[in-house]
């Protein structure tokens, strides 16, 4: 058993090698790079580009992997992160088959080690360097989609910065439930103009896009669009004067921040996790590798102490 | 006068297919068509011209096809026209609404137009509620603050006679005559200056048009807003319109004060449709 899939590996292993590095040819990474210069040229702006079959069904984070494999290089460090974590089955299989293809790459779970870090639903809650860039998965690019079927119609809405249909969405909420009730993929204008669908990141991760050090890139395999928030650009989620937008709140019935049972820590995104055995309710850091590194200064402080 | 005005329309042509160098020669009232036996294109309105004034309503007249919703369409950027020109005055400027670009198109038309037309489901979002549909429009003209919409909103639902508690239910809850209201309170929004109706009160029953009526010519006393108000029906006219333009087959065929038209009709065709009225 152990060895028939050992096997299989290798020969998987051997056949990928014959691909060229990155697993796109050099015209469809080129392709995707011009789009990434328009992207960030043009902040916010949806760019179209040919989104190539990748041997994974589209909306598996395609988008994502073609930005990766086209910025990747040999000196590059990559983190793939699932939800917050890097072993969940979406980021083992992403890393793994960009560790076949771009033979020579190194990978970590560490966010302060990579330099290419590609994500889906989470941003780091350590904050990202200048040196660092982001990939998004994205599985619906357009945030105008909710209100307007045509897309001929969105890309007039978008050129005008016709946003007012969105904002009655969000009018309406108040107005039935008294508060916004979008829990993710929250829509955030860009550089003052266009709008955009931020993955499904959770509120508490939209403010990370406003004034970011690192690039932050999105790609939509499946509807063929990438898009950009550049270094050091304003992002705002669309919000009314007198009813600001806000994060998650992670506080209990009493009103006290609730921590994580692992680390302890108090600001960051918390996961709700039920406890197998007693039935109880855990909480727990989202981001993996922050609760690692929270617990891992905890232990030096403690040998430094004794 | 001349600085009261609010619209000059001069020559405006609207032609539906390829369109020849005959269309015009062989189409209008006295050949009794408006589709171009040369090259069959229809054309639905030519050599439009009128001008308003402020605080007037001006009625257009005419039997279904004449080209009356054409014309106004086609000032409410609807729809884009063959020929012509039209100017709207506001607040000292001058637009050349034909030659404007979109984005300019789409400012006068949300803060300083205004469209009820005669079908709800045309002026309304029937997905979001009385009081979003009013919202929508405020939140055009970049006002951004909850509180206030909310207010505006309750005002001008007040002043259309809508019931301010109904305001967050799905205008398809509404009887016919309420959704024109909710219309009526969406179009009057961001305080146009230039108003048009479309067959505002057509299929709504008696009673509910005269409250309609009625309404309308009290915001006009009220705000001195400039009207257009497109109908077939002679009734509106006569309650509405200081002035009338009557349309057949694309052409204006005659125009001048509602009450001259209505006593004196020149025109056969007026004369007819005067005697016909009951």
């Amino acid at each position: 058993m152990f060895n028939q899939t050992f096997s299989a590996d290798t020969q998987f292993r051997k056949a990928s090698a014959e691909y060229n590095f990155g697993f796109l040819d050099e015209y469809a990474k080129k392709e995707v790079r011009r789009s990434v210069l328009k992207a960030i040229a043009i902040p916010g702006y949806q760019v179209p580009y040919s989104s190539r079959e990748m041997p994974m069904g589209r909306g598996f984070g395609t988008g994502g992997l073609q930005l990766t494999l086209s910025l990747i290089g040999k000196k590059d460090t990559l983190k793939v992160i699932d939800q917050g974590s890097d072993d969940s089955v979406n980021a083992v299989n992403l890393r793994s088959f960009i560790e076949m293809t771009c033979p020579g790459i190194d990978t970590t779970t560490k966010v302060s080690e990579a330099t290419l870090i590609q994500s889906r639903h989470r941003i780091p809650e350590r904050e990202l360097r200048e040196d660092q860039i982001l990939v998004l998965q994205v599985p619906y690019p357009d945030a105008l989609v909710v209100v307007e079927p045509s897309e001929d119609k969105r890309k007039i809405m978008h050129g005008e910065a016709d946003y007012s249909r969105l904002l009655v969405k969000l009018y309406e909420d108040i107005v039935k439930f008294n508060e916004i009730t979008i829990s993710h993929r929250y829509p955030t204008r860009i550089n003052g103009h266009y709008v955009i669908d931020p993955s499904p990141i959770p509120r508490w991760d939209v403010p990370k896009l406003n004034n970011s050090k690192s690039l932050i890139l999105l790609g939509a395999g499946r509807e063929k669009k990438i898009y950009a928030v550049p270094p050091y650009t304003l992002a705002e989620p669309l919000e009314f004067d007198d009813i600001p937008f806000r994060v998650e709140s992670f506080n209990d019935s009493t009103g006290k921040r609730r921590t994580c049972w692992r680390c302890g820590c108090d600001h960051s995104f918390l996961d709700e996790f039920i406890d197998a055995q007693t039935g109880d309710k855990r909480y727990q850091c989202s981001d993996s590798d922050y609760c690692d590194e929270q617990i891992k200064s905890q232990v030096n402080n403690q040998e430094l102490e004794g | 006068m001349t600085n009261d005005k609010v619209l000059q329309v001069r020559n405006l042509s609207k032609v539906y297919g390829k369109g020849c160098s005959k269309c015009f020669e062989l189409t209008g009232p006295e050949h009794n068509t408006n589709i171009c036996p040369h090259c069959g294109s229809v054309v639905a309105a030519h050599d439009i011209s009128f001008d308003l004034y402020k605080g007037e309503i001006l009625g257009i007249m005419g039997e279904s096809g004449s080209g009356k919703s054409t014309a106004v369409k086609n000032l409410f950027f609807d729809e884009i026209p063959s020929s012509g020109q039209a100017i709207f005055f506001d607040e000292g400027k001058q637009y050349d609404l034909f030659n404007l670009n979109a984005q300019q198109k789409r400012h006068l038309r949300n803060h300083r137009f205004g469209m009820v037309y005669q079908n709800p489901h045309l002026g309304l979002n029937f997905n979001v509620s009385a009081g979003g549909n009013i919202a929508e429009r405020l939140l055009m003209s970049q006002l951004s603050n909850y509180q206030e919409i909310r207010e505006r909103a309750i005002e001008l639902l007040h002043r259309t006679e809508v019931l301010t508690e109904r305001m967050d239910e799905m205008p398809k809850n509404f009887s016919g005559g309420m959704q024109q209201r909710v219309q009526i309170a969406k179009a009057l929004a961001t305080n146009p200056t230039l108003l048009f109706l479309d067959e505002v009160t057509t299929g709504l029953d008696l009673s509910v048009q005269a409250a309609i009526l009625d309404l309308i010519m009290e915001i006009q006393r009220e705000s001195e807003t400039a009207m257009i108000a497109v109908t077939h029906d002679l009734g509106v006219i006569r309650l509405l319109a200081g002035r009338t333009i009557v349309m057949k087959y694309g052409r204006i065929i005659e125009s001048g004060l509602t009450d001259q038209i209505l006593e004196d009709p020149q025109d056969a065709y007026t004369q007819r449709l005067v005697a016909s009225a009951l």
